[in-house]
C-alpha cells in the first residue's frame, strides 16, 4: 500500500474524531461515544500505522532504531493506554494516536513528492539522448537504434533532429543548439571539422558527421554519471548528523521516560497527563529533517549547476569552495583565447596584410595562422623563391620583387627610425610585431597578440564582486602578462612560470588562504590537483572530465564566478537546513516535555506530530527552492 | 506504592535501552556465493528494519551482484544509496532488485537507506 493511500484512509477515519474533539466543549459527542473512537482508531492503527510498527520491530531486533520507532512507540502508547483507560472508566485519548499517524503520513506524502522532484535532474539529462540515428551505409541512409551506432559510422542529421552521439562534422553547415548539454544559450555554427555533441539539436541545415564516441563514452553519458555521483555523495558537514542518527532515537526514548517519571513522581500530575508529555516528546523528536537536510540540497544544487554546464564533483568540493579566498588562473586558453590574433596594422592595411598573407600561406608558424585569418581578401599574387628563415621570418619574390615578413633584421638596409619607434611602442603593449617589406621599402607593421576572451573581463569583475582576489599564473614574460592582466582587471601576476612549476605557485598562494585554480584540465592537471578547488575548463567534447573538482563544460570564464556562487549558495542552504532541523528539536523537545507549562506553552502529541511533519517539509522545500534562488552572476539564458 | 513501581520500571527500561542499542552486539555478516566457472558472485540482502546481512564480503575482481529484497513498508528504506558509486536505486516493496557492484578495487564501501538512517557495508578483498 502506498503512503498516499495510507494517508487518505487515515484522514477519512480521523475526521469523525476531529468532529468529536470540536463538539466536546459544547457537551456533544459522536454517536456510539468511546466505542466509535475505539473502532476508528483501531482501523487506523491496523491499516495506516502498521508499517511503522513493522519497521520498528524489525529494526529493534537488529539493535537499530529510527524515526519509525518513535512514531510506532508514540502511537502505540497512546492507543494501548486508551484501551486500558476505557476498561477502567478513565478519560481516553484515542484521537492522539489517530492524529499523529495522519500528520506523520502527511509529512511523508509531501516529502516523497519533493524527493522525487529533487532527483529529477539526472533523469531529465538522461532523457535528452536521441533514440535513433540515420547512418549512411553503402551510400544509403538507414535508420538504426542508438545502441547500434558504432565509432566511425557516418551519421546524417536533418534540421530539427537530435545529434545522436559525439562526432566530427565531415559535410554540411548548420547551427546547433547545445544549451541542454553545455548551458550555452546561443546556437553554435558547425561546419566540416567542428565537433558536435550527442543529444544537442541540429537547427538550420543538414549535417553529416563521423561518430567519435558512443555509449558510455559520450559527453552526455559522462555528465550523467558525474552528476549522479555528486548527488549521492556525502558532504563532510553531514558527518555530524551521521553520528547523531545512531544514538538519537535511543536517547530520545530515555528522555521521554525521564519526562514521564519527573511529571508523575515529582510534579504529581495524573498518570495520563504524564504519559501525554512523554508521547509528545517521542513524536516531536523524529529526526527525518536532519537526515534530509544535506542530501536534498546537494541534489538540487548539483542538478541546477549541471543544467548550466557546471559540473560539481561532490559535497567535499562544495565545502572547499566556501573557504576559497583567491582564484588563480592559467593565462593561455583560459583568460585568453589561446589563438594569437592580428590586433594592429600600421601602413595600408589591405596591402600589408595581403602581401604578408601571400608569403605566410606557405608557412606553418602560429603567427602565420593569425595573419591568414585576418586577411579577408583573396589575392592572385604568386610567390617564388620562398624561404623560411628560422627565428626571423619568411622571404620570397612577389611580383618580381624581393619581399619579406618578419624581423627587421631581414631588411638589407638599416631599419628606418620612424618604423622602429612605432615598433617599440607596440612591443611595449605586449604585442608581437612583424614588419612587412618589399625591395628596399618598409610597407608596414603587423601587431599580433593572444587576446583575452570577450568574457574574461566580466568574469574577473564578477569574482571581485564576490570578494575574491585574482591571480594570473603564466609562462609569459612580465610585460606581456601584466598587459593582459591590466586589460581584464586581474590583481596580481606571477610570470615566467614553467608549466611544471604552476603547482608550486599554487602552494605558495595557499599560505594566504584557500586557492581555486582555473585551467584547461589537460596541461594544468598538477596545479588543478594541488589547489583546494580545481576548476577545469573545456569546450564541448574536449573536456577532461576527471580533472578538477569542478568541470566547466563550455569555454566561458564567466562560469567560474557562477560556479563559485552556486557552490556557496548550495553549501549555505545545507547549513540553513541543518540549523532548522536542529532548532525544531531544540525548541520543540523542551516544550513537548512540558518545561514551559508554567507560561501556558505546551504541545499535545497531535500538535507535535504536525510540527514534525512541517519540519521535514520545510527542509525539503528549502532545498527545492534552491532551484529558484537568484544568482548575481547568472546570465539570461534564452532557451529555444 | 504506584510511584515506587513507576520509578523502578523507568530505571529498568532506561537500562534496557542502553544495553540493547549501545551494548556490543554481533553484526550479521555474509560472504557472497561465488559461481565457479561463470565468474560471478552474488549475495542476497534482506531489507527489513535495516539490512540483513549488514556486511557483505566480496572477492576482488569477480563481477558481483547484490540482490536487495525489501520486505519493509517504511519509506525510509525505499531507496538504497552507494555514495562512492553514485548508485541511488528505488527498492519496490516485495520485489528483488539486482545491483551490480564494481569489485575492481579493494576496500570498504558503505551503503545506506535514502535517509541515511540504516547502514550496510560491502568489503571487497
Amino acid at each position: 500500500m502506498t503512503v498516499l493511500t495510507r494517508f487518505i484512509i487515515s484522514v477519512v477515519l480521523s475526521l469523525p474524531l476531529l468532529a468529536n474533539m470540536i463538539l466536546m466543549p459544547f457537551g456533544g459527542h459522536l454517536p456510539g461515544g468511546e466505542w466509535t473512537q475505539l473502532v476508528l482508531t483501531t482501523l487506523i492503527m491496523l491499516i495506516s500505522a502498521k508499517p511503522f510498527i513493522h519497521t520498528s520491530w524489525a529494526a529493534f531486533k537488529n539493535h537499530h532504531a529510527n524515526m519509525d520507532t518513535l512514531v510506532a512507540i508514540g502511537t502505540t502508547t497512546a492507543y494501548v493506554y486508551s484501551l486500558f483507560a476505557m476498561a477502567t472508566n478513565r478519560p481516553v485519548f484515542f484521537e492522539s494516536a489517530a492524529f499523529v499517524t495522519t500528520f506523520v503520513l502527511l509529512g511523508q506524502v509531501f516529502e516523497e513528492r519533493m524527493r522525487n522532484n529533487a532527483s529529477d535532474a539526472v533523469a531529465k539529462l538522461g532523457n535528452l539522448q536521441a533514440k535513433a540515428a540515420t547512418v549512411i551505409k553503402d551510400g544509403q541512409p538507414i535508420r538504426i537504434p542508438l545502441a547500434e551506432v558504432q565509432v566511425g559510422d557516418l551519421i546524417q542529421v536533418k534540421p530539427g533532429e537530435k545529434i545522436a552521439v559525439d562526432g566530427t562534422v565531415v559535410d554540411g553547415t548548420s547551427t546547433v543548439n547545445e544549451a541542454m548539454v553545455t548551458g550555452e544559450s546561443m546556437p553554435v555554427t558547425k561546419q566540416a571539422g567542428d565537433k558536435v555533441i550527442g543529444a544537442t539539436i541540429n537547427q538550420t541545415g543538414t549535417l553529416t558527421f563521423k561518430a567519435d564516441k558512443v555509449g558510455d563514452d559520450t559527453l552526455l553519458a559522462q555528465i550523467v554519471e558525474l552528476v549522479k555521483k555528486a548527488q549521492n555523495s556525502h558532504a563532510p558537514i553531514q558527518k555530524l548528523t551521521d553520528q547523531v542518527s545512531d544514538i538519537f532515537v535511543p536517547v530520545v526514548l530515555i528522555v521521554a521516560i525521564l519526562t514521564f517519571e519527573i511529571w508523575y513522581n515529582f510534579l504529581h500530575v495524573s498518570f495520563a497527563t504524564a504519559l501525554i508529555y512523554a508521547v509528545a516528546v517521542v513524536v516531536i523528536a523524529c529526526p527525518c529533517a536532519l537526515g534530509l537536510a544535506t542530501p536534498t540540497a546537494l541534489m538540487v544544487g548539483t542538478g541546477r549547476s549541471a543544467k548550466l554546464g557546471i559540473l560539481i564533483k561532490n559535497g567535499d568540493v562544495l565545502e572547499a569552495v566556501n573557504r576559497v579566498k583567491t582564484v588563480a588562473f592559467d593565462k593561455t586558453g583560459t583568460i585568453t583565447t589561446g589563438q594569437p590574433q592580428v590586433v594592429d596594422v600600421i601602413g595600408d592595411r589591405q596591402v600589408v596584410l595581403g602581401l604578408a598573407a601571400t608569403l605566410e600561406a606557405k608557412s606553418e608558424h602560429p603567427l602565420a595562422q593569425a595573419i591568414l585569418a585576418a586577411n579577408d581578401r583573396s589575392s592572385d599574387l604568386t610567390v617564388t623563391n620562398f624561404q623560411a628563415i628560422q627565428g626571423q621570418g619568411v622571404t620570397g619574390t612577389v611580383n618580381g620583387q624581393p619581399t619579406w615578413v618578419g624581423s627587421p633584421t631581414l631588411m638589407a638596409q638599416p631599419f628606418p627610425e620612424k618604423w622602429q619607434s612605432e615598433m617599440d611602442r607596440l612591443t611595449g603593449e605586449a604585442k608581437t610585431v612583424v614588419a612587412v617589406g618589399q625591395g628596399d621599402q618598409v610597407l608596414g607593421l603587423i601587431a599580433i597578440q593572444d587576446t583575452p576572451k570577450v568574457t574574461s573581463k566580466a568574469a574577473i569583475a564578477d569574482l571581485k564582486q564576490l570578494g575574491l582576489s585574482t591571480v594570473m599564473v603564466t609562462g609569459d614574460n612580465q610585460a606581456v602578462a601584466e598587459a593582459i592582466a591590466k586589460e581584464v582587471g586581474i590583481d596580481r601576476v606571477v610570470a615566467n612560470v614553467l608549466p611544471a612549476d604552476k603547482a608550486a605557485v599554487v602552494e605558495d598562494l595557499q599560505k594566504q588562504g584557500s586557492v581555486a585554480f582555473v585551467g584547461d584540465g589537460i596541461n594544468d592537471a598538477p596545479a588543478l590537483t594541488t589547489a583546494d578547488v580545481g576548476i577545469a575548463m573545456g569546450s564541448g567534447t574536449d573536456i577532461a572530465i576527471d580533472a578538477g573538482g569542478i568541470v566547466l563544460v563550455k569555454n566561458d570564464l564567466r562560469d567560474v564566478p557562477l560556479a563559485i556562487e552556486l557552490s556557496k549558495k548550495t553549501f549555505n542552504r545545507i547549513k540553513l537546513n541543518l540549523f532548522w532541523a536542529f532548532i525544531y528539536n531544540v525548541i520543540g523537545l523542551p516544550i513537548a516535555a512540558g518545561l514551559f507549562v508554567g507560561v501556558g506553552l505546551a504541545l499535545s502529541p497531535e500538535l507535535a506530530g504536525l510540527a514534525m511533519a512541517f519540519s521535514s517539509l520545510s527542509v525539503v522545500t528549502s532545498s527545492v527552492l534552491l532551484n529558484r534562488t537568484p544568482l548575481k552572476t547568472e546570465r539570461q539564458v534564452v532557451m529555444n | 506504592m504506584a510511584h515506587g513501581l513507576a520509578i523502578g520500571i523507568g530505571i529498568i527500561l532506561v537500562a534496557f535501552i542502553l544495553w540493547w542499542f549501545f551494548g556490543k552486539h554481533q553484526v550479521s555478516t555474509a560472504e557472497a556465493t561465488v559461481v565457479e566457472g561463470a565468474k560471478k558472485q552474488t549475495a542476497d540482502v534482506l531489507v527489513d528494519g535495516g539490512y540483513k546481512p549488514e556486511v557483505v564480503t566480496l572477492k576482488q575482481g569477480v563481477p558481483a551482484t547484490l540482490k536487495f529484497t525489501r520486505k519493509d513498508p517504511s519509506t525510509c528504506l525505499d531507496r538504497v544509496v552507494f555514495p562512492e558509486w553514485g548508485i541511488n536505486r528505488p527498492l519496490p516493496e516485495g520485489k528483488t532488485e539486482e545491483i551490480k557492484i564494481d569489485t575492481s578495487q579493494a576496500g570498504e564501501f558503505e551503503w545506506a537507506c535514502g535517509m541515511d538512517m540504516f547502514h550496510g557495508k560491502v568489503i571487497v578483498k
